[in-house]
C-alpha cells in the first residue's frame, strides 16, 4: 500500500502547523521524518492517522483520494500509529489492550479473550516479539509496552506503521531490539515512518529521509549520502555547532556531598539505593540514565521534596538531610524541575507571579504577610528582559507563552538570584534548538562563575556536551562514573552502562 | 541567598521594560464570561421559572403578580431591603469560605455541616454565660461559632492533607454527621430548652445577640449587625487572596499543587488552613443566623444555606466582591420569594429552582453561548484552541 | 510531607515500613475492640441473649438462638485480642484485611449480644430490614460505579434518587405501580442525560454539575409537592409493591425471609448488580467503557467514541438510580415527601468507594450500611444506653476512615473526574 500526502496544510486558528507538505510512503521502506521539536511532525502524522482533519490538501491511498473522519477510519484503511506517549490502559492486560476497539466477541457481546490471546501469540511468533498476553500492562517495562503498541497496530492488520519518537524512552539496548523489529517489519513488506529529532538514529534505520522545518518539507535525501551536520543544518535552518565553549575545568571546594542516600517510592519500592556523590564549585556533574531509573526520586530527595529512607545530604558543610525544600532554597539551592507544566510553573498565573513562585516570601517581594506587587512586577520585568523571555508583558498568563519561553521563565526564576548550587532536571526537554542553546549557555555561565551544577537528563548528548563528570544511574544506583577520576567519557561505554551492563 | 540589591538595577532600555509592565485591556471573552453570561443566566432562569409555574397550572396573571411580588419583596421597601440583607448575610459568609476553597482547589461541600456546628457552638456560648457585658459576650459567641466551624472543617482538611482522602466525600460525610450530632446535642438536658420534649435549644441571652440596626425606625426591621461582619469578611478575604503571601500560596496550590510544593510551599498545611478558614466563615454564618435571626437552634436550622452558598460562590466566580453581589442576589430571591408565597400563593420552592438554573448557566458558559449566539462576539472556535 | 526526624536506619527495615504500619494500625484497632468488648460488653451484660430466627407461622420453625451473653463476649474479646496481637507482632501482611473484617464482624456480634442480653430480638427480621434498607444505597452505588467507570463523577445520584422517587409516586398514582417504575427509570435516565450533556458536551465541572442537579431536583420536587400536592392529594397516593414469595426458596429458614420474600426492588437490585458485573467485565461494551474511564485518549485513537460511551453509561447510571428512587415511594410508603431520600445518594457514593468501584463491592458495602441503618432502628426497641444518633453516624465515620485509606486504599478509574477534550 502506497500513501501520498499532497499539499497538506493544517492550521490551528492562526497558527500554521503544516504548510503544503508533499510526502510519499512506500511499502518495504523506512521513511525517516526528521525535525526539531515544534516543527510539525506530530501534527502531520496525526493528520495521516485520522486524528486531525487537514485544512487543505489530500491523502491518496494507492492513488485514491481518501478523507478520514476519525482514527477509526484510518485504522481500517491500514494505517497504524505508535504514539510517543503510549496509548495503553495500564490496568488492562496485554490482550485486552490489543483488542480494544476491534474485539472478537461471542454471543451477548461476550468478550472472546481466548481468541485474542491466541492471535497475540501468533503475532508474537511472526515477528519475534515475545510478549505475555495475560500480563498487566502497568507491570511491563517501557520497551515491552512499546511492543504491545506494535502488536496493537499489527492486530488491526496495518500496512503502514508510524512511529512517533519511538526511542525517546528506550535504553540503548532496547533501541537495538526495536530496530530489529523495525527491520523485520520492513522485510515483511510493511511501510514504516520513523519520526525523530535524533540525527544518528535516523541515519541508521531509514531508507529515505525527509526533513520538516516550521511545518514545511525542506529537504529529502538518501541517508547514505547525508552527514549528521548536513541534516542538522537542514533541520534548524542554520549551521549548528554542538560544541559548547567552557572555561577550563577548575573545580573548587565541595558544595554538595551526598552519602549513602536511599529513597523509597510511595509503594515502598526502592527508588534510589545507596547513592553517594559530590558536586564541587565550578563543575557540572551530569547524571545520565534512561528515564525511570530513580533520577526523579534523587532530585526530589536532594531538593527536599521527598522523605529519605537513609543517608545524609550536606550543602556547603551543613547537614541539610532534614531541612525542608524552602530551607534548602534559602541556602542557595536552585531547582529547575523536570516537568515545567506539572511542577515548574503555573499556567494560570501571570509571568510575574511565576517569577516569584518560590521567592515571594523574600523581603524584596513581601513585607510581613503583605505582597509587594510593585516590586514583584518590576523585578519580573527585569528578569524577563535579562533572560530573553518573549512575552508581551509580565501580566501575560504563563500558559500563553511558547514552551521555550516558559522554560526560560523557569530558568530566570531559579537563576536570577544568588545561588550556589543548581539542580537542573531535563532542562531542555521538548524545546527548540534556539532555546536549548540559550539555556545551555546560561548553565555554562553559572558553572564558569563558580556555581556547582547537577544536571539530570535522559538525553545523552546533552549530558556529554555539558558535563565535566558523568554518573550513570541504573535501577536506582550509580553504576558507573566517567570523566575526571573515572573512565573517559565515551558515548558507547556510557550507553552500555545506561543499559545496566556490568563492568 | 537573597543578596541581590533591594532596588532593581536600571534597565538598559526603559521603554521595553515599561511595556512589559503594561496590563493588557480585559479580553472581550473574559468580559462576556464575567458580565454577560451571569445576566443571561438570571434572565433565562426567571423565564424558565415562569414556564415551571405555567406547567403547574398557575395562571398567567398570577405569574405576573408573583414576579412583581418577587421584586417588591426584595427591593420594594425598606422592610424588603432589610429582609434581603438578612437573608444574604449568611449566604455571603459561607459563600466566601467556599470561594476561598475554590481558589485553593478545594471543593468544600461541607459548609452546611460547618454552619450547623458553628451555630451550635455559638448558641451554647450565647446562653450559658450570664452576666457578661455584650462587648465581651457577643464577640465570644461569634468566635465560638467561627472556631467550631473551622475546627470541624479542618478535619476534612487534615484527612486530605495526611491521607489524600478527597474532601468532597469527607465533607459530605461530615455534613451527615453534623446533622446527627446536632440532633443528639439538642436532647441533652444542659442544652435543651427547659420543659420541652422536642429538640430545641435554650435561647440566646440578650448580651450575645447581634443588635438590630434599624430598630429605631421600625422594630420589625430584622437587619442586624451581622452585615457589618459580612463586609469585614469580604475585605478580609479579598486581602488574603490577592494582597497577602498566604493568599498567594492558597492560589498557587489551587492552580497547581505540584508546582506549589516544588516552590517550597507546605501543601498539607495550606490545605488544612484553607479548610479551617472556610469552615470558620461557614461557622460564622451559622453564628450569624442564631445570634442575629433565630435566637436558638433547632434541627436543620441551617436550611440549606450551606448548599446555596456553593451556588453563591460559583455565581460570584470565587471573587470576594462577586460573592458579595451574588449573595445579595440570592438573598433578594429568598426575601422576594417569601413575599411571592404570601401575595401570589406560589410556593417559595420555586426560588430553589431558579437558583439552581442560574448556576447551571453560570457553570456552563458554553451552553449559554450556544443558546444565545447573538449575545456574544463571534469567536472562531479553532482560534481559541492552542496548537498541540 | 514534612521532614520529621527520621534517624537513618538500614534500608531493609524501612522497606517493610508501609505494610507494617498498616498491620500495626489494624492490630491496634483490633486490640482496642477487644478491650471495648471485654470491658463494656462483657462486663456489662448478664443473662442470655435470645435471637429469634423464625416466626411461629413459618412453614419450618427453627428454635431460637440462645447465647449466654457474658461468656460469649469474653470469648469474643479473647478472639479479638488474639487477632490483634497477631497482627501487631507478626505483621501478618497477607491477612490484614481479612482479620479486620472478621474482627469487626465479631465486635458487632458482641455488641448485639450485649444489647440483647436478658431480652429477645428477631435476628431474621433485622436481616430482612437490612436487605430492604440496602436497596436504594446499593442502586445508588451501582449508578456511581456505572458512571465513574467512564470517568464521570456522579454527585447527582442523590438528585436522581429523589427524581425517581417523585416520578414513581406521581405516575404510580396516575397509572399504577408498574408505570410508576417505568417513569422513575425514565426520569432517572433523563437526569443522566442532563448530567452527561453538562459534563461531556459543555464541560461543566463534574462536581458542580452534580451539586446543581441535586439542588434543582430538590427545588422542583419540593415546589410541585407544596404547590400541587397540597391541593390534589390523589396525585400523591401510589400503590406499594408487596413482597413476592418465591416458591420453596422462601420457606428456607432465615435465608428465605431475608432474600426470597422481598418486593421487586430487592430482586431488581440483585439482578442489576449481576447484569452490571457481566456488562463491565465480560463484554465488549464494558471493556470499552472501562477503557474510556482509564485512558480516554487511548480509546479515542482506537476509534472508540469517548463522548458517546460516556453519555450511554451516565444515562444508564441515571436509570439505575431512578429505579432506586422509586423504592422510596413505590417500595415503601407510596407517597412522596420533600427531600425524602435524606442523603442516601451520598451514602451510595460512599458504598461505591468502599466497594472499590465494583458492582458487587458496592452491593456488599450497601448491605453493611443497611445493616447499620436497621440496627439503629431495632436498637430503639431494645433500649440500649447508646444514643441512636451515634449509631446512625457510624457508617459515615467508617466511610471517612475507609476513604482516608487507613485500611488499604482502592484505586479510582484513572481519568475519573476529568473532562475529555477532543482535539
Amino acid at each position: 500500500m502506497e500513501i501520498e500526502l499532497r499539499g497538506i496544510t493544517k492550521r490551528f486558528g492562526e497558527v500554521v502547523a503544516n504548510s503544503d507538505v508533499n510526502l510519499t510512503i512506500r511499502p518495504g521502506e523506512v521513511l525517516g521524518l526528521l525535525g526539531e521539536n515544534g516543527a510539525g511532525k506530530s501534527t502531520l502524522m496525526n493528520v495521516l492517522s485520522g486524528l486531525y482533519e487537514p485544512t487543505e490538501g489530500t491523502i491518496l491511498i494507492d492513488g485514491k483520494p481518501t478523507i478520514f473522519q476519525g482514527p477509526g477510519e484510518a485504522i481500517e484503511a491500514g494505517i497504524g500509529m505508535v504514539h510517543q506517549h503510549f496509548m495503553l490502559v495500564p490496568v488492562f492486560t496485554v490482550a485486552e489492550n490489543v483488542i480494544l476497539g476491534v474485539e472478537p466477541t461471542g454471543r451477548a457481546d461476550f468478550l472472546d479473550l481466548e481468541t485474542a490471546r491466541q492471535q497475540v501469540r501468533e503475532i508474537n511468533e511472526t515477528y519475534g516479539l515475545e510478549v505475555d498476553p495475560d500480563e498487566l500492562v502497568e507491570n511491563l517495562p517501557v520497551g515491552i509496552q512499546q511492543r504491545v503498541e506494535i502488536i496493537k497496530v499489527l492486530f488491526r492488520s496495518a500496512d503502514v506503521l508510524i512511529f512517533d519518537e519511538p526511542t525517546a524512552v528506550l535504553t540503548p539496548q532496547e533501541v537495538t531490539d526495536f530496530f530489529q523489529i523495525v527491520t523485520a517489519l520492513r522485510d515483511a513488506g510493511k511501510a514504516l515512518v520513523f519520526i525523530t529529532h535524533k540525527l544518528q538514529e535516523i541515519l541508521e534505520i531509514s531508507d529515505r529521509i525527509a526533513v520538516l522545518r516550521a511545518g514545511k518539507i525542506v529537504g529529502e535525501g538518501d541517508p547514505k549520502q547525508l552527514t549528521e551536520a548536513e541534516l542538522a543544518e537542514m533541520m534548524v535552518g542554520r549551521p549548528v555547532s554542538f560544541d559548547v565553549v567552557k572555561q577550563p575545568f577548575a573545580p573548587g571546594e565541595t558544595l554538595l556531598d551526598v552519602s549513602h542516600l536511599t529513597v523509597l517510592r510511595e509503594n515502598d519500592e526502592i527508588a534510589v539505593e545507596d547513592i553517594s556523590l559530590k558536586v564541587r564549585k565550578g563543575e557540572i556533574v551530569g547524571i545520565a540514565g534512561v528515564q525511570g531509573n530513580g533520577q526523579s526520586a534523587l532530585v526530589q530527595a536532594l531538593t527536599g521534596l521527598t522523605r529519605i529512607a537513609a543517608g545524609t545530604i550536606e550543602l556547603m558543610g551543613t547537614d541539610i538531610t532534614h531541612l525542608s525544600a524552602r530551607q534548602r532554597h534559602k541556602m542557595g539551592m536552585a531547582h529547575i524541575p523536570e516537568d515545567r507544566h506539572r511542577s515548574g510553573m503555573i499556567a494560570n498565573f501571570t509571568v510575574a507571579e511565576n517569577m516569584v513562585l518560590d521567592t515571594y516570601y523574600d523581603d524584596r517581594f513581601s513585607k510581613g504577610l503583605t505582597m509587594r506587587w510593585k516590586q514583584v512586577n518590576e523585578i519580573s520585568a527585569q528578569n524577563v528582559s535579562d533572560f530573553d523571555v518573549r512575552t508581551t508583558s509580565v501580566f501575560e498568563m504563563a500558559g500563553h507563552l511558547s514552551g521555550g519561553n516558559q522554560q526560560k521563565m523557569v530558568v530566570a526564576r531559579e537563576m536570577a538570584r544568588e545561588i550556589t548550587l543548581l539542580i537542573a532536571a531535563q532542562p531542555t526537554r521538548g524545546l527548540d534548538v534556539g532555546s536549548i542553546e540559550y539555556i545551555h549557555s546560561r548553565i555554562i555561565d553559572a558553572r564558569d562563575s563558580g556555581d556547582g551544577v547537577l544536571i539530570i537528563s535522559s538525553e545523552l548528548d546533552e549530558i556529554l556536551s555539558l558535563s565535566d563528570r558523568i554518573l550513570v544511574m541504573f535501577k536506582g544506583r550509580v553504576v558507573a562514573e566517567f570523566g575526571e577520576g573515572g573512565k573517559p567519557a565515551e558515548k558507547n561505554a556510557i550507553g552500555l552502562a545506561m543499559a545496566g551492563a556490568t563492568q | 541567598m537573597s543578596n541581590t540589591p533591594a532596588t532593581p538595577t536600571p534597565s538598559p532600555s526603559p521603554s521595553a521594560s515599561e511595556k512589559l509592565l503594561q496590563r493588557a485591556a480585559p479580553d472581550r471573552v473574559e468580559f462576556e464570561d464575567l458580565v454577560i453570561v451571569p445576566i443571561f443566566a438570571v434572565i433565562v432562569a426567571l423565564v424558565l421559572g415562569a414556564l415551571t409555574m405555567l406547567a403547574t397550572n398557575v395562571s398567567l396573571p398570577t405569574i405576573g403578580l408573583s414576579y412583581i411580588a418577587l421584586i417588591q419583596g426584595s427591593v420594594g421597601s425598606l422592610n424588603a431591603l432589610s429582609e434581603t440583607l438578612t437573608a444574604a448575610a449568611p449566604l455571603i459568609l459561607a459563600g466566601l469560605g467556599i470561594a476561598l476553597g475554590f481558589r485553593a482547589g478545594l471543593f468544600n461541600i461541607g459548609a452546611e455541616g460547618q454552619l450547623l456546628i458553628g451555630g451550635m457552638a455559638s448558641v451554647i456560648v450565647g446562653f450559658s454565660l450570664p452576666d457578661l457585658p455584650m462587648i465581651i459576650h457577643l464577640p465570644l459567641a461569634l468566635l465560638a461559632g467561627a472556631l467550631a466551624g473551622g475546627l470541624y472543617a479542618a478535619i476534612a482538611g487534615w484527612l486530605r492533607a495526611a491521607t489524600g482522602a478527597h474532601e468532597v466525600i469527607s465533607t459530605i460525610m461530615l455534613n451527615l454527621i453534623a446533622f446527627r450530632l446536632v440532633d443528639y446535642l439538642l436532647r441533652l438536658p444542659i442544652i435543651q430548652k427547659t420543659g420541652r420534649a422536642d429538640p430545641i435549644s435554650k435561647s440566646v441571652l440578650d448580651s450575645a445577640e447581634l443588635p438590630r440596626l434599624l430598630e429605631w425606625i421600625d422594630p420589625n426591621l430584622r437587619v442586624h449587625a451581622g452585615i457589618i461582619l459580612v463586609l469585614a469578611a469580604v475585605f478580609l478575604v479579598h486581602w488574603i487572596l490577592f494582597k497577602s503571601t498566604i493568599g498567594f500560596e492558597f492560589r498557587a496550590s489551587g492552580e497547581n499543587p505540584d508546582a506549589a510544593r516544588y516552590a517550597g510551599m507546605r501543601s498539607g498545611l495550606i490545605i488544612v488552613l484553607v479548610m479551617a478558614f472556610a469552615g470558620a466563615l461557614a461557622g460564622l454564618a451559622g453564628a450569624n443566623q442564631v445570634l442575629g435571626v433565630l435566637d436558638r437552634v433547632t434541627p436543620g436550622f441551617s436550611a440549606g444555606i450551606g448548599f446555596n452558598a456553593i451556588a453563591v460562590a460559583l455565581l460570584g466566580r470565587s471573587h470576594p466582591v462577586g460573592v458579595l453581589l451574588a449573595g445579595l442576589l440570592f438573598g433578594a430571591l429568598e426575601a422576594g420569594g417569601r413575599q411571592m408565597q404570601v401575595s401570589a400563593g406560589v410556593s417559595i420552592d420555586l426560588i430553589a429552582i431558579i437558583q439552581a438554573l442560574i448556576i447551571v448557566f453560570i457553570a456552563a458558559p458554553l451552553l449559554v453561548r450556544k443558546l444565545f449566539p447573538w449575545g456574544f462576539q463571534r469567536t472562531d472556535k479553532s482560534s481559541r484552541s492552542k496548537t498541540p | 510531607m514534612t521532614m520529621t526526624a527520621d534517624t537513618p536506619s538500614t534500608t531493609a527495615t524501612r522497606i517493610k515500613t508501609g505494610k507494617l504500619r498498616q498491620a500495626r494500625i489494624t492490630g491496634g484497632i483490633l486490640i482496642a475492640l477487644a478491650a471495648l468488648v471485654a470491658l463494656v460488653f462483657g462486663a456489662g451484660s448478664s443473662g442470655d441473649a435470645v435471637f429469634r430466627l423464625s416466626r411461629a407461622s413459618d412453614p419450618i420453625v427453627v428454635p431460637n438462638l440462645i447465647v449466654p451473653a457474658t461468656a460469649f463476649n469474653y470469648i469474643a474479646a479473647a478472639a479479638l485480642a488474639f487477632l490483634g496481637a497477631r497482627q501487631f507482632l507478626r505483621g501478618g501482611v497477607r491477612w490484614t484485611s481479612l482479620s479486620l473484617g472478621f474482627g469487626l464482624a465479631l465486635a458487632v456480634a458482641a455488641f448485639l449480644v450485649w444489647a440483647t442480653a436478658g431480652k429477645s430480638f428477631s435476628l431474621t427480621g433485622m436481616l430482612q430490614a437490612t436487605v430492604i434498607r440496602a436497596v436504594p444505597i446499593a442502586l445508588g452505588g451501582l449508578a456511581g460505579v456505572l458512571s465513574e467507570r467512564v470517568a464521570v463523577v456522579n454527585i447527582a445520584i442523590e438528585g436522581m434518587l429523589l427524581a425517581g422517587a417523585f416520578a414513581g409516586a406521581l405516575f404510580g398514582s396516575l397509572l399504577g405501580g408498574m408505570s410508576g417504575v417505568i417513569a422513575a427509570v425514565a426520569i432517572g435516565g433523563l437526569f443522566g442525560l442532563i448530567l452527561a450533556a453538562l459534563v461531556v458536551t459543555y464541560r461543566v465541572d463534574q462536581i458542580i454539575a452534580g451539586v446543581v442537579i441535586n439542588l434543582f431536583v430538590l427545588g422542583v420536587t419540593s415546589y410541585v409537592s407544596s404547590q400541587v400536592y397540597q391541593e390534589y392529594r390523589q396525585l400523591n397516593n401510589a400503590p406499594v409493591f408487596r413482597p413476592i414469595k418465591i416458591p420453596f426458596l422462601a420457606d428456607i429458614p432465615v435465608i428465605g425471609p431475608v432474600l426470597f420474600q422481598q418486593n421487586i426492588f430487592v430482586y431488581g437490585a440483585l439482578v442489576m448488580v449481576a447484569v452490571a458485573t457481566y456488562y463491565l467485565f465480560y463484554t465488549r461494551s464494558g471493556l470499552r467503557a472501562r477503557a474510556v474511564g482509564e485512558n480516554p485518549k487511548a480509546a479515542d485513537t482506537l476509534g472508540i467514541n469517548v463522548y458517546r460511551t460516556r453519555y450511554i453509561n451516565v444515562i444508564m447510571a441515571g436509570m439505575v438510580a431512578g429505579f432506586g428512587g422509586a423504592w422510596f415511594t413505590l417500595g415503601s410508603v407510596g407517597r412522596f415527601d420533600e427531600g425524602m431520600t435524606g442523603g442516601r445518594g451520598y451514602i451510595g457514593l460512599a458504598a461505591m468507594i468502599v466497594g472499590r468501584w465494583h458492582p458487587v463491592g458496592a452491593l456488599m458495602a450497601a448491605l453493611v450500611f443497611g445493616f447499620a441503618d436497621s440496627l439503629q432502628q431495632k436498637l430503639a426497641l431494645l433500649q440500649t444506653p447508646i444514643p441512636s444518633e451515634f449509631l446512625a453516624m457510624t457508617p459515615y465515620i467508617a466511610t471517612m476512615i475507609l476513604v482516608a485509606g487507613l485500611i488499604g486504599r482502592a484505586r479510582a478509574p484513572a481519568a475519573d473526574g476529568k473532562a475529555y477534550i477532543k482535539e
